[in-house]
């Protein structure tokens, strides 16, 4: 999120999930859309079935590349290229809204400059994208009335993330797609409630609603509220930073809430090493995961279907949700266990129940401050929401970028940190498959689900197979040079030759062994989504 | 819009917008038609004319979900003609499949003999497993209309078990293709048509290939629109314990699984969910869900819950009361933050809990723990 607050000063879905069906051209990259998030690519498909062009950009020839106009086939870990190819093409047909640019932007100049060595020649030759694709592709993006770009970690899970997504807010801005409907710059989030972690300031260089650790202003507003003194002006460590500090030993004790690292963290033996080397580790959860269980207390706690409160989805809704069933045995709701710990270390903290907190959370997050469980009762209502009259936000940006104006920024591409070569000839990627979330813990309690999605297994092109003398469903042993793991391969339409797909699901073969850990110096986000392997057939 | 755009419905006169149905004119105005083929946001098909009203001056009856408001019409909703017509075509549905609920007005012989049958085809041994909430024996009571002597036809096709979610009895399908427009239409997932011709027709998947095997991603989408009881969720079969409303609750939420955050409509019993549905009309999902967010629920009850605390003791985790060990982790917490500083201290909050845990896992970062070392998994 930290390439699109760049850009326009807000790190979240400018528009909503409805409005996505209205445009004329949907742009959806490094989004496998249809299993991911299969709700929402409803609406693209449906758009698609009434006229609306639908663009995929996609190294694998996922299930959505049926509904779109174009497949766009690039070589992972060359987005930035083929995004300032459009732009290149876009600039050099005077296709741009100047107007949306000299208005409501900075920055165009050194955009400009750096885009111009972007040929679509040249763009093919790192991306394989062929320059014909390049031009059309450019031409029908620009040349579109309301124009919306989806995408989702395929763009973020790279070493320059957060330069993958700061290439698409440029793309966005040039042709002036932004604040109107069917238009605007959509990540997708992945976890029911990420975005609102992230408004609720569980990142670790912003309180509530973005406000910056470092801005006394704010801190004096919260110490105010809390009734304390003291809060650290320091901006803390990203997860990935804190794990790697543990690594070393640099690190103390970790108190984990309703995650399981040790599963879904990049370079799986060095995270376990990590969490070994902690003085004290807490994990409060549902389940044993594999991360609890290398805990030294191991708290149980609540699930969505036994707490009231609220979520905020991908577009910035807050939703409520409500308590359906008991929790079992004598497990407690995460903020109770919580503030009975500050409190027993002498900062008390007590609330009756959760609207409670969320009138605090009210009280000190503008864009929270006109939510009320009340109005959000039957409908959920779109951040920012500043009064008890305002009707909420679905639209970002219609007249002014959050942060005055948006802004452009000039870059260019940079290789993945790890690339193929003699030893390790193919590229790996990893994502979800439709029947999973994440780590399993969940979904793998669902007999039917894993009816349908059972094991691990490795994508390969048939090309690849055929080369390689595999055959479909064969075991094979996979490896990278942090890890191995064995799988059954599954030779697929959906892979490309070079470049195999592993779900993260599975504890048993678990991607996270091959994956690297080295991250986006901004966002801190690892390169999930480009490593080296090689793959031969299982003893 | 001028003077001319009302019509009357039952004498009444009604306002409406170009290009607006009788029927959707009609509901606006809580004025009841039954509908069963018709399925809101996806293009009206008039294949069970059920929904047929009156209209002044037409030489036949016409059906209202396809039949476009015009200017001056004159429609009667519910006159002897169309009354005479909708019990016809509900006789007609009743007696085309196995709809063995009460409706059902049957000789003592004839009934024993049907139930036998039933037992022969079915893994019920009670009445039709949607009985209650069926829109077709809710119309076949609203219109009184009486099956007795009508002949039980058989079902050409099995039912078919063979995947983990979805029932698909062919024997009490009604053919409305709602279903078919669910997944065309709505999910554009193309899995489901219409197959074979007159009396053999049948809602196919793929070429006529068992679910699992087709394009089928298990949204259940189709199984929330079936009006009848063709389409039923394996499970909820198994564990919902019927005919015992009393003990049922529904509970509104929001789906655990992706950043969508559809509304679903939780059906508890014996405090366990033992279905799920999508909330209709309401955003952001529109009743729609995925094969997670209506199938995945079981974690819920697990048995492998967490439900104590537990402590490692000498290499392994023992169960604990919650005083030693909130006291316990305070403890600890308080030690290292003395003996390395806060800096040296993280906590990795959630993308699965509520805003409300994640404000309170961040204050006692901040505020307790006196650091910024507060993160979450967003990246991963």
């Amino acid at each position: 999120m930290a390439g699109l607050a760049a850009a326009f000063g807000s790190g979240a879905m400018t528009n909503t999930i409805a409005d996505i069906e209205t445009a004329d051209v949907i742009l959806v990259t490094g989004s496998n859309t249809t299993e991911n998030h299969p709700v929402l690519s409803t609406f693209i498909k449906r758009a698609a079935m009434k006229g609306t062009t639908v663009i995929v950009i996609d190294p694998r020839k996922i299930k959505l590349t049926e509904h779109s106009a174009k497949w766009l086939r690039p070589t992972p870990g060359t987005d930035i290229a083929w995004i300032n190819g459009l732009m290149h093409v876009i600039i050099e047909e005077n296709l741009m809204d100047s107007d949306f640019i000299s208005n409501r932007t900075e920055g165009f100049d050194a955009l400009q400059e750096t885009v111009k060595k972007y040929t679509p020649k040249y763009v093919e030759d790192i991306t394989g994208i062929s320059s014909d694709d390049i031009i059309q592709t450019a031409r029908i993006f620009a040349k579109a009335k309301r124009a919306s770009i989806c995408y989702c970690m395929g763009i973020t899970q790279h070493t320059c993330g957060t330069d993958n997504v700061k290439s698409l807010a440029n793309l966005s801005m040039l042709c002036g797609h932004l604040g109107k409907p069917g238009g605007g710059v959509n990540p997708l989030r992945g976890q029911n409630n990420v975005q609102g972690a992230c408004d609720m300031g569980g990142l670790p260089n912003v309180l509530t609603a973005y406000q910056k650790v470092d801005d006394a202003g704010a801190l004096k507003k919260f110490e105010t509220s809390w009734n304390i003194t003291g809060l650290s002006s320091k901006p803390g460590l990203a997860v990935t930073e804190m794990i790697q500090k543990a690594e070393h030993g640099d690190f103390k004790s970790l108190y984990i809430i309703g995650e399981n690292p040790l599963v879904s963290d990049p370079d799986l033996n060095h995270a376990e090493k990590a969490f070994k080397n902690l003085e004290f580790l807490v994990v409060q959860d549902i389940f044993l995961t594999e991360t609890a269980s290398l805990a030294d207390v191991v708290l149980p706690s609540f699930c969505f279907a036994e707490k009231d409160g609220t979520f905020s989805n991908t577009e910035r809704r807050v939703q409520r949700i409500r308590k359906a069933v008991e929790a079992p045995g004598f497990a407690r709701e995460d903020w109770k266990i919580i503030c009975e710990i500050a409190t027993r270390m002498g900062t008390p903290m007590k609330y009756d129940n959760a609207e409670e907190i969320f009138e605090e959370i009210r009280s000190v997050t503008p864009s929270y401050a006109g939510i009320t469980w009340e109005r959000i009762d039957k409908i959920g209502i779109h951040w920012p929401c500043p009064t008890l009259d305002h009707p909420g936000t679905p639209i970002l940006h219609t007249v002014q970028f959050t942060r005055g104006k948006g802004l452009f920024h000039a870059i260019d591409h940079q290789p993945p940190a790890e690339l193929p070569d003699n030893e390790y000839p193919l590229m790996l990627t990893t994502g979800r498959v439709i029947y999973h979330y994440h780590t399993g813990t969940m979904t793998m309690k669902s007999e039917g689900l894993n009816i349908m999605s059972p094991e691990c297994f490795v994508e390969i092109s048939s090309g690849d197979a055929d080369r390689m003398g595999i055959a479909n469903g064969e075991m094979i042993n996979v490896f990278s040079r942090r890890g191995k793991i064995k799988a059954r391969a599954q030779i697929s339409p959906k892979a490309v030759n070079g470049t195999v797909f592993i779900p993260f699901h599975f504890a048993k073969a678990a991607a996270n062994r091959l994956t690297n850990a080295k991250i986006d110096p901004v966002a801190k986000i690892p390169e999930f989504k480009v490593c080296a392997i090689t793959i031969e057939k299982a003893a | 819009m001028g003077k001319e755009n009302i019509i009357q419905i039952d004498n009444h006169p009604f306002t409406f917008e170009p290009g607006e149905t009788l029927l959707e004119v009609a509901e606006r105005n809580n004025i009841f038609i039954p509908t069963l083929c018709h399925l809101k946001g996806t293009t009206p098909t008039g294949a069970c004319r059920v929904c047929v009203v009156e209209v002044e001056g037409a030489r036949d009856l016409v059906p209202s979900c396809a039949t476009p408001a015009a200017p001056g019409m004159k429609v009667h909703s519910e006159s002897r003609e169309v009354i005479k017509a909708r019990k016809n075509i509900i006789q007609l549905m009743l007696s085309s499949g196995n709809h063995n609920c009460a409706i059902r007005k049957f000789d003592p012989d004839d009934w024993t003999s049907f139930h036998l049958k039933v037992l022969n085809d079915d893994q019920y041994n009670e009445l039709c497993p949607v009985w209650g909430d069926c829109k077709l024996q809710d119309l076949a009571y609203r219109y009184q209309v009486i099956t007795k002597e009508m002949p039980i036809s058989e079902s050409k096709y099995p039912m078919e078990r063979v995947n983990p979610f979805i029932l698909r009895d062919f024997s009490r399908c009604i053919l409305c293709g709602r279903c078919v427009q669910a997944c065309r239409e709505i999910q554009v997932n193309n899995a489901i048509d219409f197959g074979y011709r007159g009396a053999d027709a049948k809602i196919v998947a793929g070429t006529d290939v068992p679910l699992k095997d087709s394009e089928c991603v298990f949204c259940g989408e189709c199984v929330q629109v079936c009006p009848v009881g063709a389409l039923i969720p394996k499970e909820t079969l198994a564990t919902k314990k019927r005919f015992d409303e009393s003990t049922t609750n529904t509970v509104r939420t929001t789906c655990s699984y992706c950043g969508v955050g559809c509304q679903l409509n939780l059906t508890v019993q014996d405090n366990k969910i033992v279905e799920v549905n999508g909330v209709d009309n309401c955003p952001p999902n529109n009743g729609s869900l995925c094969v997670k967010g209506r199938y995945g629920y079981h974690f819920v009850s697990s048995e492998n819950r967490l439900t104590t605390p537990l402590i490692k003791k000498n290499g392994s985790l023992e169960k604990v009361g919650w005083d030693e060990a909130l006291s316990f982790v305070a403890e600890k917490l308080k030690e290292i933050k003395e003996k390395h500083g806060a800096d040296k201290m993280g906590v990795l909050t959630s993308a699965r809990v509520t805003n409300e845990d994640n404000y309170i896992a961040q204050k006692f970062t901040r505020a307790v723990l006196k650091t910024n070392n507060i993160d979450h998994c967003a990246r991963l």
